[in-house]
Protein backbone atom coordinates (compact mmCIF):
# COMPACT_ATOMS: atom_id res chain seq x y z
CA UNK A 1 0.00 0.00 0.00
CA UNK A 2 2.92 2.51 0.84
CA UNK A 3 5.67 0.69 -0.21
CA UNK A 4 8.76 2.23 0.43
CA UNK A 5 7.58 5.15 2.95
CA UNK A 6 9.66 3.25 6.17
CA UNK A 7 11.54 0.50 7.19
CA UNK A 8 13.81 -0.73 10.29
CA UNK A 9 12.87 -1.89 13.65
CA UNK A 10 12.59 -0.53 17.42
CA UNK A 11 14.96 2.24 17.70
CA UNK A 12 16.49 2.03 13.90
CA UNK A 13 12.85 2.54 12.25
CA UNK A 14 12.54 5.71 10.31
CA UNK A 15 10.44 6.96 7.77
CA UNK A 16 11.43 7.09 3.92
CA UNK A 17 11.30 10.11 1.93
CA UNK A 18 13.75 11.48 -0.96
CA UNK A 19 16.14 14.07 -1.62
CA UNK A 20 16.54 15.77 -4.80
CA UNK A 21 20.39 15.43 -5.40
CA UNK A 22 20.26 19.09 -7.28
CA UNK A 23 18.72 20.96 -5.34
CA UNK A 24 18.25 18.79 -1.91
CA UNK A 25 14.93 19.11 -1.47
CA UNK A 26 13.39 16.92 0.62
CA UNK A 27 10.04 15.00 -0.28
CA UNK A 28 7.64 13.22 1.64
CA UNK A 29 5.81 10.95 0.87
CA UNK A 30 8.60 9.60 -1.02
CA UNK A 31 8.74 11.54 -4.87
CA UNK A 32 10.61 9.26 -7.40
CA UNK A 33 9.67 10.73 -10.38
CA UNK A 34 10.61 14.54 -10.46
CA UNK A 35 11.59 17.38 -8.14
CA UNK A 36 8.65 19.82 -7.04
CA UNK A 37 11.14 22.60 -6.65
CA UNK A 38 9.85 25.40 -9.44
CA UNK A 39 13.58 26.51 -9.56
CA UNK A 40 15.36 23.03 -9.93
CA UNK A 41 15.87 21.24 -13.16
CA UNK A 42 15.84 18.21 -11.48
CA UNK A 43 18.27 16.21 -10.67
CA UNK A 44 18.06 11.85 -9.12
CA UNK A 45 15.87 11.35 -6.27
CA UNK A 46 17.62 9.70 -3.54
CA UNK A 47 16.33 7.62 -0.50
CA UNK A 48 16.31 9.69 2.30
CA UNK A 49 15.78 8.25 6.25
CA UNK A 50 13.92 11.14 8.15
CA UNK A 51 14.63 12.01 11.24
CA UNK A 52 13.45 10.34 14.42
CA UNK A 53 12.00 12.98 16.67
CA UNK A 54 10.63 16.30 15.81
CA UNK A 55 8.04 18.46 17.51
CA UNK A 56 4.11 18.61 17.47
CA UNK A 57 2.72 21.27 14.98
CA UNK A 58 -0.49 20.54 16.31
CA UNK A 59 -2.70 17.69 16.69
CA UNK A 60 -6.68 16.32 16.81
CA UNK A 61 -8.81 13.17 17.03
CA UNK A 62 -11.27 11.60 15.24
CA UNK A 63 -14.43 10.80 17.38
CA UNK A 64 -16.49 9.54 14.33
CA UNK A 65 -15.76 6.36 12.67
CA UNK A 66 -13.73 7.58 9.23
CA UNK A 67 -15.20 6.03 5.58
CA UNK A 68 -13.85 3.81 3.78
CA UNK A 69 -11.00 3.34 2.25
CA UNK A 70 -10.04 3.53 6.44
CA UNK A 71 -10.15 0.05 7.31
CA UNK A 72 -12.35 -0.65 10.17
CA UNK A 73 -13.92 -3.47 12.29
CA UNK A 74 -17.63 -2.52 12.38
CA UNK A 75 -18.59 -5.36 14.54
CA UNK A 76 -16.43 -3.45 17.32
CA UNK A 77 -17.13 0.00 18.74
CA UNK A 78 -15.06 2.75 17.57
CA UNK A 79 -12.22 4.02 19.44
CA UNK A 80 -10.94 7.57 18.82
CA UNK A 81 -7.30 7.60 18.18
CA UNK A 82 -5.71 11.07 18.04
CA UNK A 83 -3.32 12.37 14.91
CA UNK A 84 -0.16 14.39 15.04
CA UNK A 85 1.35 16.59 12.44
CA UNK A 86 5.03 16.85 13.32
CA UNK A 87 7.73 19.04 12.85
CA UNK A 88 10.95 17.87 11.79
CA UNK A 89 13.81 20.32 11.76
CA UNK A 90 16.42 19.18 9.76
CA UNK A 91 13.99 18.19 7.23
CA UNK A 92 11.66 21.78 7.40
CA UNK A 93 8.78 19.48 6.65
CA UNK A 94 5.96 18.82 8.81
CA UNK A 95 4.18 15.22 8.60
CA UNK A 96 0.78 13.91 9.94
CA UNK A 97 0.36 10.52 11.68
CA UNK A 98 -1.49 8.48 13.96
CA UNK A 99 -0.75 8.76 17.78
CA UNK A 100 0.68 5.51 19.11
CA UNK A 101 -2.36 3.73 20.73
CA UNK A 102 -3.59 4.83 24.10
CA UNK A 103 -2.12 8.62 23.69
CA UNK A 104 -5.20 10.49 23.94
CA UNK A 105 -5.27 14.51 23.09
CA UNK A 106 -5.21 15.01 26.36
CA UNK A 107 -1.61 13.82 26.68
CA UNK A 108 -0.51 16.15 24.06
CA UNK A 109 0.76 19.78 23.85
CA UNK A 110 1.98 21.85 20.21
CA UNK A 111 5.56 22.01 20.68
CA UNK A 112 6.41 18.35 22.80
CA UNK A 113 8.49 16.07 21.27
CA UNK A 114 7.24 13.00 19.63
CA UNK A 115 9.39 10.33 17.99
CA UNK A 116 8.43 7.69 15.52
CA UNK A 117 7.54 4.24 16.05
CA UNK A 118 6.47 1.39 14.06
CA UNK A 119 2.89 0.62 14.42
CA UNK A 120 -0.11 -1.59 13.29
CA UNK A 121 -2.48 0.32 10.89
CA UNK A 122 -5.15 -3.27 10.80
CA UNK A 123 -4.82 -6.61 9.88
CA UNK A 124 -6.97 -9.80 9.01
CA UNK A 125 -6.82 -12.98 9.22
CA UNK A 126 -4.05 -13.12 6.33
CA UNK A 127 -2.50 -9.94 6.44
CA UNK A 128 -0.93 -7.19 8.43
CA UNK A 129 -0.56 -3.41 7.60
CA UNK A 130 2.24 -1.79 9.30
CA UNK A 131 2.10 1.74 9.28
CA UNK A 132 4.04 4.62 11.29
CA UNK A 133 3.29 6.16 14.78
CA UNK A 134 3.67 9.42 16.63
CA UNK A 135 4.68 8.82 20.45
CA UNK A 136 5.82 11.51 22.96
CA UNK A 137 9.24 11.25 23.72
CA UNK A 138 9.59 9.43 27.43
CA UNK A 139 6.36 7.25 26.40
CA UNK A 140 7.02 3.34 26.63
CA UNK A 141 3.75 1.99 26.30
CA UNK B 1 -12.77 49.61 -16.77
CA UNK B 2 -13.24 47.67 -20.03
CA UNK B 3 -11.71 44.67 -18.21
CA UNK B 4 -15.55 44.27 -15.63
CA UNK B 5 -18.04 41.96 -16.61
CA UNK B 6 -21.94 42.06 -15.63
CA UNK B 7 -23.75 40.25 -13.21
CA UNK B 8 -26.76 40.33 -15.08
CA UNK B 9 -28.74 37.27 -13.11
CA UNK B 10 -28.43 35.50 -9.79
CA UNK B 11 -30.48 32.61 -9.07
CA UNK B 12 -30.17 29.51 -6.20
CA UNK B 13 -31.79 26.25 -5.46
CA UNK B 14 -32.51 26.28 -1.81
CA UNK B 15 -29.65 24.36 -0.02
CA UNK B 16 -30.54 21.02 1.91
CA UNK B 17 -31.01 17.61 1.60
CA UNK B 18 -33.65 17.09 -0.65
CA UNK B 19 -32.86 13.61 -2.29
CA UNK B 20 -32.76 14.65 -5.57
CA UNK B 21 -30.42 14.77 -8.86
CA UNK B 22 -28.23 17.13 -8.94
CA UNK B 23 -29.26 18.59 -12.49
CA UNK B 24 -32.60 19.09 -11.14
CA UNK B 25 -30.69 21.72 -8.31
CA UNK B 26 -28.71 23.22 -11.51
CA UNK B 27 -31.40 23.72 -13.71
CA UNK B 28 -33.76 25.00 -11.11
CA UNK B 29 -30.65 27.81 -10.46
CA UNK B 30 -29.83 28.44 -13.94
CA UNK B 31 -33.82 29.19 -14.53
CA UNK B 32 -33.86 31.33 -11.41
CA UNK B 33 -30.57 33.10 -13.00
CA UNK B 34 -32.15 33.68 -16.31
CA UNK B 35 -34.96 35.40 -15.24
CA UNK B 36 -33.65 37.21 -12.71
CA UNK B 37 -31.02 38.69 -15.74
CA UNK B 38 -34.68 38.78 -18.29
CA UNK B 39 -32.60 36.99 -20.94
CA UNK B 40 -34.66 34.23 -22.56
CA UNK B 41 -31.94 30.60 -22.21
CA UNK B 42 -31.97 30.76 -26.06
CA UNK B 43 -30.28 33.78 -26.26
CA UNK B 44 -27.08 32.50 -23.97
CA UNK B 45 -24.09 32.04 -26.24
CA UNK B 46 -22.18 29.98 -23.71
CA UNK B 47 -22.73 27.57 -20.62
CA UNK B 48 -19.92 26.79 -18.15
CA UNK B 49 -20.73 24.12 -15.58
CA UNK B 50 -18.87 23.58 -12.23
CA UNK B 51 -18.68 19.57 -12.22
CA UNK B 52 -19.31 17.36 -9.69
CA UNK B 53 -17.82 14.08 -8.95
CA UNK B 54 -20.71 12.77 -7.20
CA UNK B 55 -23.09 13.23 -9.54
CA UNK B 56 -21.31 9.66 -11.42
CA UNK B 57 -20.40 9.70 -14.69
CA UNK B 58 -22.66 12.81 -15.83
CA UNK B 59 -20.92 14.84 -13.23
CA UNK B 60 -17.70 15.00 -15.30
CA UNK B 61 -19.57 17.14 -17.65
CA UNK B 62 -21.35 19.48 -16.26
CA UNK B 63 -22.15 21.89 -18.53
CA UNK B 64 -23.50 20.13 -21.50
CA UNK B 65 -26.01 18.27 -18.78
CA UNK B 66 -27.46 21.61 -17.59
CA UNK B 67 -27.61 22.61 -21.29
CA UNK B 68 -29.68 19.26 -21.99
CA UNK B 69 -32.12 19.97 -19.15
CA UNK B 70 -32.49 23.52 -20.29
CA UNK B 71 -33.07 22.44 -24.06
CA UNK B 72 -30.05 22.50 -26.36
CA UNK B 73 -29.95 25.50 -28.49
CA UNK B 74 -26.14 25.33 -29.90
CA UNK B 75 -24.43 27.36 -26.98
CA UNK B 76 -20.42 26.86 -26.51
CA UNK B 77 -20.08 24.89 -23.49
CA UNK B 78 -17.32 24.47 -21.12
CA UNK B 79 -17.28 22.15 -17.59
CA UNK B 80 -14.65 22.81 -14.99
CA UNK B 81 -13.31 20.70 -12.09
CA UNK B 82 -11.56 22.53 -9.50
CA UNK B 83 -12.80 20.56 -6.25
CA UNK B 84 -14.67 23.72 -3.64
CA UNK B 85 -13.08 26.05 -6.08
CA UNK B 86 -15.06 24.58 -9.11
CA UNK B 87 -17.21 27.55 -9.28
CA UNK B 88 -14.61 30.16 -9.47
CA UNK B 89 -12.91 28.74 -12.14
CA UNK B 90 -16.55 28.13 -13.77
CA UNK B 91 -16.95 31.80 -13.30
CA UNK B 92 -13.21 32.79 -14.37
CA UNK B 93 -13.84 30.69 -17.66
CA UNK B 94 -17.08 32.72 -18.10
CA UNK B 95 -15.20 35.88 -17.42
CA UNK B 96 -12.32 35.02 -19.38
CA UNK B 97 -14.94 34.20 -22.58
CA UNK B 98 -16.63 37.56 -22.28
CA UNK B 99 -13.44 39.48 -21.79
CA UNK B 100 -11.84 37.79 -24.85
CA UNK B 101 -15.30 38.50 -27.43
CA UNK B 102 -15.66 34.77 -27.91
CA UNK B 103 -19.01 35.15 -25.85
CA UNK B 104 -21.42 38.16 -24.96
CA UNK B 105 -23.67 36.48 -22.71
CA UNK B 106 -22.69 33.21 -20.69
CA UNK B 107 -25.19 31.39 -17.98
CA UNK B 108 -22.41 29.39 -15.22
CA UNK B 109 -24.17 26.51 -13.11
CA UNK B 110 -22.65 24.97 -10.25
CA UNK B 111 -24.71 22.14 -8.28
CA UNK B 112 -24.32 19.11 -6.11
CA UNK B 113 -26.48 15.93 -4.21
CA UNK B 114 -24.01 15.78 -1.62
CA UNK B 115 -23.33 12.30 0.70
CA UNK B 116 -24.28 12.58 4.04
CA UNK B 117 -20.94 12.61 6.49
CA UNK B 118 -17.96 12.30 5.96
CA UNK B 119 -16.74 13.53 2.34
CA UNK B 120 -15.03 10.84 1.27
CA UNK B 121 -12.57 9.79 -2.13
CA UNK B 122 -13.46 7.84 -5.26
CA UNK B 123 -13.65 4.08 -4.79
CA UNK B 124 -10.99 1.51 -5.84
CA UNK B 125 -7.24 0.86 -4.37
CA UNK B 126 -5.88 4.43 -5.77
CA UNK B 127 -2.54 4.66 -3.80
CA UNK B 128 -1.87 6.99 -6.74
CA UNK B 129 -4.12 9.31 -5.15
CA UNK B 130 -3.13 11.78 -2.55
CA UNK B 131 -6.83 12.30 -1.28
CA UNK B 132 -7.12 7.81 -1.24
CA UNK B 133 -4.30 7.92 0.89
CA UNK B 134 -4.55 9.94 3.69
CA UNK B 135 -8.28 8.17 4.09
CA UNK B 136 -6.28 4.69 3.99
CA UNK B 137 -3.07 5.18 5.50
CA UNK B 138 -4.52 7.83 8.48
CA UNK B 139 -8.21 7.76 8.57
CA UNK B 140 -7.50 11.74 7.97
CA UNK B 141 -11.25 13.16 6.98
CA UNK B 142 -11.82 16.82 6.41
CA UNK B 143 -12.45 17.53 9.77
CA UNK B 144 -9.17 15.85 11.03
CA UNK B 145 -7.56 19.43 9.46
CA UNK B 146 -10.16 21.86 10.77
CA UNK B 147 -9.20 20.20 13.94
CA UNK B 148 -5.73 20.65 13.35
CA UNK B 149 -5.96 24.54 12.56
CA UNK B 150 -7.85 25.46 15.24
CA UNK B 151 -5.73 23.58 17.98
CA UNK B 152 -2.81 25.34 15.78
CA UNK B 153 -5.11 28.66 16.60
CA UNK B 154 -5.50 27.95 20.06
CA UNK B 155 -1.76 27.99 20.38
CA UNK B 156 0.02 30.23 18.64
CA UNK B 157 -2.53 33.16 19.15
CA UNK B 158 -4.69 32.30 22.16
CA UNK B 159 -7.88 31.99 20.01
CA UNK B 160 -10.76 30.04 23.04
CA UNK B 161 -13.44 27.13 22.27
CA UNK B 162 -15.80 30.41 22.87
CA UNK B 163 -14.67 32.52 19.70
CA UNK B 164 -15.24 29.56 17.41
CA UNK B 165 -18.40 29.03 19.12
CA UNK B 166 -19.21 33.24 18.57
CA UNK B 167 -18.41 32.18 14.80
CA UNK B 168 -21.32 29.82 14.59
CA UNK B 169 -23.59 31.79 16.49
CA UNK B 170 -23.10 35.18 14.18
CA UNK B 171 -23.61 33.31 10.89
CA UNK B 172 -26.80 31.37 12.54
CA UNK B 173 -28.11 34.67 12.81
CA UNK B 174 -28.02 35.64 9.16
CA UNK B 175 -28.15 32.37 8.24
CA UNK B 176 -31.95 32.85 9.80
CA UNK B 177 -32.49 35.44 7.58
CA UNK B 178 -31.85 33.68 4.32
CA UNK B 179 -34.35 32.02 2.40
CA UNK B 180 -31.82 29.86 0.38
CA UNK B 181 -29.76 28.84 3.72
CA UNK B 182 -30.36 25.16 4.96
CA UNK B 183 -30.12 25.63 8.49
CA UNK B 184 -32.61 29.08 9.05
CA UNK B 185 -32.14 28.40 13.62
CA UNK B 186 -30.20 30.91 15.48
CA UNK B 187 -27.70 29.26 17.62
CA UNK B 188 -26.70 29.72 21.32
CA UNK B 189 -22.48 29.21 22.18
CA UNK B 190 -24.70 26.33 24.97
CA UNK B 191 -25.67 25.01 22.22
CA UNK B 192 -22.28 24.70 20.48
CA UNK B 193 -20.54 23.73 23.66
CA UNK B 194 -22.66 20.89 23.90
CA UNK B 195 -22.49 19.39 20.43
CA UNK B 196 -20.21 16.27 20.30
CA UNK B 197 -16.90 16.69 19.40
CA UNK B 198 -15.96 15.82 15.93
CA UNK B 199 -12.20 16.51 15.59
CA UNK B 200 -11.04 17.94 19.21
CA UNK B 201 -11.24 21.23 19.54
CA UNK B 202 -14.14 21.29 17.17
CA UNK B 203 -17.46 20.44 17.82
CA UNK B 204 -20.24 19.43 15.41
CA UNK B 205 -21.39 22.82 15.28
CA UNK B 206 -18.18 24.06 14.39
CA UNK B 207 -18.16 22.70 11.72
CA UNK B 208 -20.38 22.41 8.12
CA UNK B 209 -22.48 19.76 7.13
CA UNK B 210 -22.51 18.60 3.08
CA UNK B 211 -25.64 19.49 1.07
CA UNK B 212 -27.60 19.68 -1.89
CA UNK B 213 -27.48 22.71 -3.22
CA UNK B 214 -27.57 24.92 -6.68
CA UNK B 215 -26.19 28.40 -7.86
CA UNK B 216 -25.87 29.99 -11.24
CA UNK B 217 -25.22 33.45 -12.63
CA UNK B 218 -25.90 34.79 -15.94
CA UNK B 219 -22.79 37.03 -16.83
CA UNK B 220 -22.15 39.52 -19.81
CA UNK B 221 -20.30 42.17 -21.54
CA UNK B 222 -20.82 45.83 -19.98
CA UNK B 223 -21.91 46.42 -23.47
CA UNK B 224 -24.98 43.87 -23.80
CA UNK B 225 -25.87 44.84 -20.41
CA UNK B 226 -26.31 48.32 -21.50
CA UNK B 227 -27.98 47.38 -24.77
CA UNK B 228 -30.06 45.12 -22.60
CA UNK B 229 -30.84 48.23 -20.38
CA UNK B 230 -28.81 47.56 -17.08
CA UNK B 231 -26.78 51.13 -17.10
CA UNK B 232 -24.73 50.25 -13.88
CA UNK B 233 -24.80 46.52 -13.28
CA UNK B 234 -23.28 44.60 -10.28
CA UNK B 235 -19.93 44.02 -12.05
CA UNK B 236 -16.86 41.34 -11.23
CA UNK B 237 -14.05 43.06 -11.70
CA UNK B 238 -11.56 40.25 -10.20
CA UNK B 239 -11.30 36.73 -10.20
CA UNK B 240 -8.15 34.69 -8.38
CA UNK B 241 -7.75 31.45 -9.25
CA UNK B 242 -4.00 31.19 -8.63
CA UNK B 243 -2.19 27.85 -6.85
CA UNK B 244 -0.02 27.93 -3.79
CA UNK B 245 4.05 28.87 -4.07
CA UNK B 246 6.65 26.00 -3.55
CA UNK B 247 7.19 25.24 -0.65
CA UNK B 248 3.81 25.07 1.14
CA UNK B 249 4.20 24.89 4.70
CA UNK B 250 1.43 24.68 6.03
CA UNK B 251 -0.39 21.23 5.97
CA UNK B 252 -3.14 21.27 3.71
CA UNK B 253 -6.50 18.93 2.39
CA UNK B 254 -5.50 15.79 1.13
CA UNK B 255 -2.00 16.26 1.85
CA UNK B 256 0.00 13.85 4.12
CA UNK B 257 2.51 16.05 4.96
CA UNK B 258 4.09 19.68 3.54
CA UNK B 259 6.54 20.70 1.43
CA UNK B 260 9.71 20.29 2.86
CA UNK B 261 11.43 24.36 3.28
CA UNK B 262 15.12 23.16 3.65
CA UNK B 263 15.88 23.75 -0.19
CA UNK B 264 13.82 27.03 -0.70
CA UNK B 265 12.70 29.59 1.90
CA UNK B 266 9.58 29.92 1.72
CA UNK B 267 7.56 32.87 1.34
CA UNK B 268 6.48 35.29 3.74
CA UNK B 269 2.58 34.91 2.79
CA UNK B 270 0.71 31.70 2.86
CA UNK B 271 -1.29 30.80 -0.04
CA UNK B 272 -5.35 31.80 1.08
CA UNK B 273 -3.51 35.04 1.55
CA UNK B 274 -1.84 34.99 -1.92
CA UNK B 275 -5.39 33.86 -3.01
CA UNK B 276 -6.71 37.55 -1.73
CA UNK B 277 -4.04 39.21 -2.49
CA UNK B 278 -4.49 38.31 -6.09
CA UNK B 279 -8.14 39.43 -6.24
CA UNK B 280 -7.24 42.62 -4.81
CA UNK B 281 -4.28 43.53 -7.38
CA UNK B 282 -6.36 42.54 -10.00
CA UNK B 283 -9.31 44.86 -8.77
CA UNK B 284 -7.00 47.66 -7.86
CA UNK B 285 -8.39 47.71 -4.06
CA UNK B 286 -7.44 46.79 -0.83
CA UNK B 287 -9.46 45.49 2.30
CA UNK B 288 -10.01 48.96 2.98
CA UNK B 289 -12.23 49.16 0.40
CA UNK B 290 -14.74 46.27 1.11
CA UNK B 291 -18.08 46.69 1.92
CA UNK B 292 -18.95 42.80 3.04
CA UNK B 293 -16.91 39.61 2.25
CA UNK B 294 -17.76 35.80 2.18
CA UNK B 295 -15.54 33.32 2.62
CA UNK B 296 -15.46 29.67 3.00
CA UNK B 297 -16.11 28.90 6.93
CA UNK B 298 -16.02 24.68 6.34
CA UNK B 299 -15.09 25.26 10.26
CA UNK B 300 -15.55 28.15 13.00
CA UNK B 301 -11.89 28.62 13.53
CA UNK B 302 -11.52 28.50 9.78
CA UNK B 303 -13.28 32.02 9.33
CA UNK B 304 -11.16 33.30 11.74
CA UNK B 305 -8.24 32.37 9.60
CA UNK B 306 -9.89 33.88 6.50
CA UNK B 307 -10.28 37.35 8.39
CA UNK B 308 -6.38 37.08 8.81
CA UNK B 309 -5.50 35.89 5.01
CA UNK B 310 -8.65 38.46 3.51
CA UNK B 311 -6.41 41.20 5.72
CA UNK B 312 -9.47 42.57 7.50
CA UNK B 313 -6.85 42.79 10.39
CA UNK B 314 -2.97 41.34 11.63
CA UNK B 315 -1.72 37.99 11.87
CA UNK B 316 -3.70 36.82 15.12
CA UNK B 317 -5.41 39.33 15.79
CA UNK B 318 -8.67 37.59 14.04
CA UNK B 319 -10.37 36.38 17.59
CA UNK B 320 -10.25 39.73 18.39
CA UNK B 321 -11.98 41.31 15.24
CA UNK B 322 -14.65 39.09 15.67
CA UNK B 323 -15.28 40.10 19.35
CA UNK B 324 -15.13 43.53 18.46
CA UNK B 325 -18.34 42.68 16.44
CA UNK B 326 -16.26 44.27 13.07
CA UNK B 327 -17.47 41.20 11.19
CA UNK B 328 -20.59 41.05 12.55
CA UNK B 329 -24.05 42.43 10.68
CA UNK B 330 -23.73 45.92 11.03
CA UNK B 331 -19.99 46.13 11.97
CA UNK B 332 -17.22 47.47 9.60
CA UNK B 333 -17.01 44.62 7.44
CA UNK B 334 -20.08 41.97 7.82
CA UNK B 335 -18.49 38.83 6.74
CA UNK B 336 -21.11 35.66 5.73
CA UNK B 337 -24.05 37.84 5.72
CA UNK B 338 -25.38 34.97 4.23
CA UNK B 339 -24.94 32.69 6.90
CA UNK B 340 -22.04 31.33 5.62
CA UNK B 341 -21.35 26.96 5.15
CA UNK B 342 -22.59 27.12 8.74
CA UNK B 343 -25.78 27.83 7.21
CA UNK B 344 -25.87 26.58 3.72
CA UNK B 345 -23.10 23.30 4.11
CA UNK B 346 -21.03 22.11 1.40
CA UNK B 347 -22.48 21.56 -2.23
CA UNK B 348 -19.24 21.88 -3.70
CA UNK B 349 -19.61 23.09 -7.08
CA UNK B 350 -22.00 25.49 -6.26
CA UNK B 351 -20.70 27.39 -3.81
CA UNK B 352 -18.00 29.83 -4.63
CA UNK B 353 -21.07 30.55 -7.09
CA UNK B 354 -23.62 31.12 -4.29
CA UNK B 355 -20.72 33.61 -2.61
CA UNK B 356 -21.03 34.83 -5.72
CA UNK B 357 -25.13 35.43 -5.72
CA UNK B 358 -24.75 36.79 -2.28
CA UNK B 359 -22.42 39.82 -3.46
CA UNK B 360 -24.57 40.45 -6.02
CA UNK B 361 -28.30 40.47 -4.07
CA UNK B 362 -26.04 42.88 -1.87
CA UNK B 363 -24.54 44.94 -4.00
CA UNK B 364 -28.04 45.54 -5.09
CA UNK B 365 -29.17 46.07 -2.19
CA UNK B 366 -31.54 43.19 -2.49
CA UNK B 367 -30.68 41.21 0.42
CA UNK B 368 -33.79 42.10 2.55
CA UNK B 369 -33.32 41.25 6.44
CA UNK B 370 -29.54 40.50 5.92
CA UNK B 371 -29.01 43.53 3.76
CA UNK B 372 -25.30 45.07 4.40
CA UNK B 373 -25.95 48.86 4.49
CA UNK B 374 -24.46 50.70 1.15
CA UNK B 375 -22.77 47.89 0.32
CA UNK B 376 -20.49 48.68 -2.71
CA UNK B 377 -17.72 46.37 -2.46
CA UNK B 378 -17.43 42.69 -1.92
CA UNK B 379 -15.61 39.72 -2.03
CA UNK B 380 -15.87 36.10 -1.78
CA UNK B 381 -13.21 33.79 -0.70
CA UNK B 382 -12.45 30.07 -1.30
CA UNK B 383 -9.93 27.08 -1.58
CA UNK B 384 -10.08 23.80 -3.42
CA UNK B 385 -8.83 20.39 -2.41
CA UNK B 386 -4.91 19.87 -4.55
CA UNK B 387 -4.04 23.81 -4.38
CA UNK B 388 -7.26 25.59 -6.33
CA UNK B 389 -7.62 29.30 -5.14
CA UNK B 390 -10.80 31.20 -5.40
CA UNK B 391 -11.76 34.69 -4.80
CA UNK B 392 -14.34 36.68 -6.55
CA UNK B 393 -13.98 40.63 -6.44
CA UNK B 394 -17.49 42.29 -7.34
CA UNK B 395 -18.50 46.23 -7.51
CA UNK B 396 -21.44 48.42 -7.52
Amino acid sequence: MVTGWFDGEGDDFRLLGTRCSACASVFFPREDVFCRNPACAGGVLEELRLSRRGRVWSYTDSRYRPPSPYVTDRELPWQPYALIAVELAAERIVVLGQAVPGVAVADLAVGMEVEVVPGVLNEDAETTWTTWHWRPTGVTA
Amino acid sequence: MTRDVAVLGAGMHPWGKWGRSFVEYGTAAARAALADARVDWRDVSSIVGADTVRGGYPGYVAGATFAKALGWQGARVTSVYAACASGAQAVGAARAQILAGLADVVLVVGADAAPKGFFRPAGGNRADDPDWLRFRVLGATNPTYFGLYARRRIAVHGDTLEDFAQVKVKNAASGALNPYARYRKRVTAEEVAASAVVADPLRLLDICATSDGGAALVLSSMDFARRHGVAEPVRIRAVSTVTPRYPTTVLDLPDIATDSAVAVEPAAEAFRASIARAAYEEAGIGPEDLSLAEVYDLSTALELQWYEDLGLCAEGEAAKLLREGVTAPGGRIPVNASGGLASFGEAVPAQAIAQVCELTWQLRGEAGDRQVAGARVGISANQGLFGHGSAVVAVR
